[in-house]
């Protein structure tokens, strides 16, 4: 498959005056007969999809597993950044030592040698992957969503709600976890973009579930034929453009959400 | 709108119901200096917020506390609301120590003290509608029914002269004005039905124009409800417009306590007396006075000896230095914590 697409795809450089001739012929059909020419390019798509059929195949495959360690990973890495956050802002001294302290040992732990290490133990799948991103990837969330709340504890509303007896689970829940809401959806729709591109390195690696092409696979397996050098654009520019299509993705759907959640975005 | 209340209470402290409603016994609050890894501080050095502090607050009545910032006012407002606890001495709440509650008794306790905040926009979740924000000390307290909270929503909002109520219901926090969302806090504040109020700054964040609006409100409706009320402020004229008592602080000790008339017309402490020569009048033709106190304010760190206003008193006596005044009477319900009156 990997070499079979390399050679279908038309090189410029050898075809240059091919590309040319035919260029020109084009140019008169247009001028001629416009039915003709939209025929001709009608085909030429219909070519460049046979010719590429395979890409087009990997692009279609590949968007699921890249979506499901994408979401199912941000949702892991959003939901316990933003609980370890907001526990350890709110309740403050000892919890908060050992609970930040446990992100700095999160930040300390390499990323790629800890997933070598767990992957050798449960075995190459696509939920150990996620399992090893929810597992060291909600550190930066937690510190964020923890600097917020901290300032988000001192404002008025915090203290009347606390004079009108609210319980610190109510505290927590209601008042404070939706003013952290656009910051945790914001590093949520950043980890979408993150756990793809991880789990193509890892994929790469060799640590992947080999059994499944994703983006990231495609990508590095367009890397590792040299499709770069060669000028296979269509090989890595889709899988590339898909990429950053599901993280703008997120990233707009994150906005739309906190335009409903915070009223005072929303134009009137 | 003497109401039983839900509070557990002692037989032996039943008698208290005559009592004051708010007493603090030689309340302290010292906070701990946190001692950084290369912070040059001795261990167990602390802060005095609140440094043996007595007073009463009757049934019914209003008190004022006044001084500059950092003297504080708002620590003594939060002990008194039990949002932190004393280092030492007692709070009393209609004759039970506040530090002593907790589960049920606390909850109780939230739905009879309440308070203002002082930053209007602040005050409520920027994410909560007026109504969502009216009805959570309903939800919170389990009063009413789903249906019935609407209507104290609106009959709240209407208390507060935020009309038509309906208008008010879906609007957020940005979309009113201070003095708007401050009738809000006290809307909320009452929606427990609370015997007790405490506000803290309630107007020094509004616009001149509507701050005797609000005040109007809270004191018409203090005395429709035969509120307890407690009022901070750095602005006497607010304390003398308000309250009935008035209690000057200085660094965390009480340097004057009486009548609000007796207070302001003859002030006994030099510091009232400087406040009072602080405060402008409104008359361009007066000339400012002449204030000669340094105006540094010593630090409220470490162990204070003697007076605390000694560096700043224009009579200091060499007694100042060393002994700490006692509050004594310098007229009647009128005292004054100075060496000036005592019998040095």
């Amino acid at each position: 498959m990997r070499s079979g697409s390399v050679d279908a795809l038309p090189r410029p450089g050898q075809t240059w005056a091919g590309w040319r001739r035919a260029a020109g012929t084009l140019w008169g059909v247009l001028q001629h007969d416009r039915f003709a020419f939209a025929g001709i390019c009608i085909y030429a798509l219909f070519v460049l999809i046979a010719l590429s059929g395979d890409i087009f195949a990997q692009l279609v495959y590949g968007a699921r597993p890249a979506l499901t360690v994408g979401f199912v990973a941000a949702f892991f890495v959003a939901l316990i950044g933003t609980s370890v956050g907001i526990i350890a802002g709110y309740y403050g001294g000892w919890l908060d030592a050992v609970l930040m302290r446990l992100a700095d040992v999160a930040f300390g732990i390499p990323y790629l040698p800890f997933v070598i290490v767990l992957v050798a133990f449960l075995g190459p799948s696509l939920w150990n992957i996620v399992l090893t991103m929810a597992l060291l990837l909600w550190k930066d969330t937690a510190r964020v969503v923890r600097a917020q709340v901290l300032t988000l504890r001192e404002r008025g509303f915090v203290e009347a709600a606390r004079v009108l007896g609210s319980s610190p689970r109510r505290l927590m829940l209601v008042h404070l976890a939706p003013n952290v809401l656009p910051i945790a959806l914001l590093y949520g729709s950043l980890a979408v973009g993150w756990a793809i591109l991880t789990e193509a390195s890892v994929s790469f690696l060799g640590f992947g579930d080999p059994a499944r092409i994703s983006w990231g696979y495609m990508l590095q397996d367009a890397y590792i034929s040299q499709a770069l050098s060669g000028g296979a654009y269509n090989w890595f520019i889709p899988p590339g453009v898909c990429i950053m299509l599901v993280v703008m993705a997120g990233y707009f759907i994150s906005r739309g959400y906190e335009e409903l959640l915070f009223p005072r975005l929303r134009r009137r | 709108m003497a109401r039983p209340g839900p509070m557990t209470r002692a037989p032996a402290e039943a008698a208290a119901a005559n009592g004051p409603l708010v007493a603090a016994e030689a309340v302290q609050k010292y906070f701990p200096l946190r001692r950084g890894l290369f912070a040059r501080r001795a261990p167990g050095e602390y802060l005095r917020g609140v440094d043996g502090v007595s007073f009463a607050i009757p049934r019914g009545s209003s008190l004022g506390i006044a001084g500059e910032s950092g003297c504080g006012k708002t620590t003594l407002a939060r002990l008194l609301l039990r949002l932190i606890t004393p280092t030492a001495g007692r709070i009393l709440f209609e004759g039970v120590d506040l530090s002593t509650l907790d589960g049920p008794a606390l909850l109780a306790f939230r739905r009879r003290a309440q308070l203002m905040v002082q930053n209007p926009y602040e005050a409520i979740n920027p994410r909560f509608t007026m109504e969502q924000a009216l009805a959570e000390p309903l939800v919170i307290h389990g009063i009413g029914t789903r249906e019935d909270r609407l209507d104290r929503v609106i009959a709240a909002l209407a208390q507060v002269n935020l009309r038509p109520a309906d208008a008010f219901l879906d609007k957020y926090p940005h979309q009113l004005s201070g003095g708007q969302l401050q009738r809000v806090g006290l809307a909320r504040a009452l929606m427990v039905d609370p015997i007790f109020l405490a506000a803290d700054e309630p107007v020094s964040m509004l616009d001149v124009s509507v701050r005797a609006g609000v005040l109007n409100l809270m004191k018409a409706i203090a005395r429709a409800r035969h509120l307890t009320t407690m009022y901070i402020s750095h602005d006497l004229s607010l304390v003398r417009y308000v309250c009935e008592t008035t209690m000057i602080m200085y660094l965390g000790t009480v340097a004057e306590l009486g009548p609000t008339e007796a207070v302001l017309a003859s002030p006994k402490h030099p510091y009232t007396q400087l406040l009072l020569a602080a405060a402008p009048v409104p008359d361009p033709g007066r000339p400012l006075p002449e204030i000669t106190a340094p105006e540094q304010v010593p630090t409220p760190i470490g162990p204070g000896i003697g007076c605390p206003f000694q560096d700043r008193c224009p009579q200091v006596m060499p007694v100042c230095r060393t002994v700490p005044p006692p509050l004594v009477f310098v007229g009647p319900k009128h005292e004054a914590a100075c060496h000036l009156y005592g019998p040095h």
